[in-house]
């Protein structure tokens, strides 16, 4: 159901009311090989997933060998000694999503609106909100280490004008993470927000303040409400993929062992203490609770209708 | 309920009104006077520059020069939201994601006026749809949607309510009906209504007054009666019903009438009829105004005729049958007769027409290809 929010749903029961019996099997054959790979690649892994996060230690004594068992005390586990770790990857997702709109908002509003009679720019600025993609962001990240690193012009100058103590540095703190989620994810809220914007009837804005309205009242009470579509997918769009991230929080790139999230210490379970259980549990717990997370929030902004 | 709607219309101005965008200029020196409590239509063709007046009007386009005044006081550089006037957009703008009543209470509710949803379901009430109020407007048929438009702008109560073509999304039937429900409407709530539209029969059936709008200036204002009966301009004459038109230097010129010379014909035309007294000038007859006559008319100083030509056309549009004859050097004529049963002119039969002199008027101007000719 929280998927709902990624497309047009409502429509769908009556569009496959009255197939005839023959498209019905043709549908099941295409169908098929969709079916095939999500039951072995996605099906297949979250089942033996959800099967190693309760395995127990085999008593041989050695790392990493685990046998099969029914261990639901891993979960108590991973959440006490991990819960920092849990919070701070929502925490950082929620900043990074928040931001994300910020930044996003104006951008699309201005493509997707104001833009619209030159359509070679509005062309020009898709193409440079999309351009960051055509590097690896790996690439993208690391540039960023190196503008903000310790010896870096940024943060000497920062040190200069006493914004920063002479001892104190950007990367590896929670400003340098959080940084890093919203830069790299900008494009994921900005080009939904753009659909939904771009698709805005000018009218209704001229007949809101036709009505009395004040420009921030249009905005609060038609713009706002008709791009709910394109914020709630946008926010999805990016809330989900940080909150798992691992890359930018790692000490590799622009976090340090303060800024670990889940990603980092799933990482770390899994590859390099061989704790397979508890990489395990925790996986599964950062996809119930964005499932849970998600659906809650798709189900109280109530925007069904606009889909 | 109609206590509610009391009357508050205001007169509107415009003084030498100006709205230029990049590359043309879409009016041009504009003045405009419209009392209050009036049904004014300002009629023209797509890209006359009638949708610009409205939308000078209401906020949405700054004028490039000239004053707009309301009940008096210029408005012209105030932002739409407070100016006292409302609009029915020809594409009624209904918010999707509110229902019928928060849409009509919308304007209320951004004034802080107390009771929005009472007020908004009288104003239902009034439109008729009181009974759809909770409905999205997506769920309601194009004239209902068209109704809550209206009572959105009238829950207002504004000083100036201006209509833009809003029944032109209507099938014809619905649309002759919302005339008359806008129509009534008007007269209840008495606000000043500016109504924008291409359709002459609407402009005609509902307006006070009429302004014909050409090329971004007033070409002819007045009640519709007047400008259908002596259109002053060649574009009036066509845009406004039809008309035969004869055009010809004055060859004579008596106390009350002057007349033409077309091939040999005489046309006449009452001196007070006529915008000019000199030179080459249109004369103009309406179809129904003319008459078909099977044998040569005598010569009188009362009547109009020409003839013999050839019956091209008939067509029988049930209240009148409306003939084409073709008047050797002049070209064809339309006339329209009556239905009265009694009709015996046939196709191919010679006939001439006929009309009184009083009902002949003589434009302003002439057709642009007889210019340059003498």
């Amino acid at each position: 159901m929280a998927f709902a929010a990624f497309g047009h749903s409502g429509g769908s029961k009556s569009d496959f009311k009255t197939p005839r019996k023959t498209s019905v099997k043709v549908a099941m054959a295409l169908l098929i090989p969709g079916m095939l790979y999500l039951g072995l690649f996605f099906i297949t892994p979250l089942v033996s997933l959800v099967v190693t996060s309760l395995e127990v230690p085999d008593g041989s004594g050695e790392i990493g060998r685990y046998a099969y068992g029914f261990e639901i005390s891993n979960y108590w586990a991973v959440i006490e000694t991990y819960w920092p770790h849990i919070a701070r990857s929502f925490f950082y997702a929620l900043m990074a999503t928040i931001l994300g709109l910020l930044i996003s908002y104006p951008l699309a509003y201005f493509i997707g609106v104001k833009a619209r009679r030159w359509p070679i720019l509005q062309g020009l600025m898709l193409t440079l909100v999309i351009a960051p993609f055509f590097i690896s962001f790996l690439l993208r990240t690391f540039a960023w280490k190196q503008m903000f690193a310790n010896e870096s012009l940024i943060v000497t100058t920062l040190q200069s004008w006493g914004v920063l103590a002479p001892d104190q540095y950007l990367v590896g703190t929670d400003f340098m993470v959080i940084f890093g989620l919203t830069y790299n994810f900008i494009p994921f809220m900005t080009l939904p927000l753009y659909t939904s914007l771009e698709r805005l009837d000018i009218r209704l804005l001229e007949a809101g303040s036709d009505l009395y309205a004040n420009p921030a009242k249009v905005f609060a009470r038609v713009t706002l409400p008709l791009s709910m579509p394109g914020i709630i997918s946008g926010t999805l769009m990016t809330f989900i993929p940080i909150a798992g991230d691992y890359v930018n929080a790692s000490s590799q790139f622009l976090g340090s062992s303060e800024t670990a999230m889940i990603g980092n210490v799933v990482e770390a379970n899994f590859l390099k203490i061989n704790d397979y259980p508890s990489a395990s549990a925790l996986s599964v717990l950062l996809m119930a609770a964005i499932l849970a997370l998600v659906t809650f929030y798709v189900r109280r902004s109530g925007t069904e209708d606009l889909l | 309920m109609a206590t509610e709607f009391v009357a508050r219309g205001s007169n509107l101005d415009l003084v030498g009104i100006r709205k230029e965008f990049p590359g043309f200029t879409a009016i041009d020196d504009l003045d405009l006077h419209i009392p209050a409590g009036e049904f004014f239509a300002l009629l023209g063709p797509s890209g006359c520059g009638k949708t610009t007046t409205l939308r000078l009007v209401a906020g949405l386009e700054e004028p490039t020069a000239g004053q707009i005044l309301i009940g008096g006081k210029d408005v012209s550089h105030t932002k739409p939201h407070e100016r006292p006037v409302n609009t029915v957009f020809q594409s009624y703008a209904l918010f999707p994601h509110m229902s019928v009543i928060e849409n009509v209470a919308f304007g209320l509710k951004q004034r802080k006026i107390a009771d929005p949803l009472k007020r908004a379901s009288e104003a239902l009430d009034l439109v008729q749809l009181g009974h759809l109020a909770a409905r999205r407007p997506q769920q309601l048929s194009g004239g209902q949607q068209q109704r809550v438009a209206l009572a959105r702008a009238l829950v207002n109560r504004p000083s100036l309510l201006l209509l833009d073509e809003p029944l032109g999304a209507l099938d014809l039937k619905l649309r002759r009906e919302m005339q008359i429900e806008l129509k009534a409407i008007q007269i209840e709530v008495g606000l000043t209504f500016l109504h924008v539209t291409h359709d002459q029969e609407e402009a005609m059936d509902m307006a006070d007054t009429v302004a014909v709008m050409n090329k971004g200036h007033i070409e002819q204002m007045g009640a519709p009666e007047k400008l259908y009966d002596r259109p002053k301009t060649l574009f009036v004459s066509k845009f406004l019903g039809q008309s035969n038109l004869f055009i010809g230097k004055i060859v004579e010129t008596s106390a009350n009438s002057l007349s033409i010379d077309v091939v040999g014909y005489k046309i006449s035309v009452p001196k007070d009829r006529a915008e000019k007294h000199t030179g080459k000038i249109a004369i103009g007859v309406r179809p129904e105004k003319a008459d078909l006559v099977q044998a040569k008319p005598t010569e009188n100083s009362s009547e109009n005729f020409i003839g013999p030509g050839e019956v091209k056309d008939i067509r029988f549009t049930g209240v009148s049958n409306q003939f084409l004859v073709d008047v050797p050097n002049i070209g064809l004529v339309t006339v329209f007769e009556q239905n009265e049963g009694n009709s015996t002119v046939k196709l191919g039969d010679q006939v001439w027409i006929s009309w009184k002199v009083e009902h002949s008027f003589g434009l302003a101007d002439l057709p642009a290809d007889t210019l340059d000719e003498d």
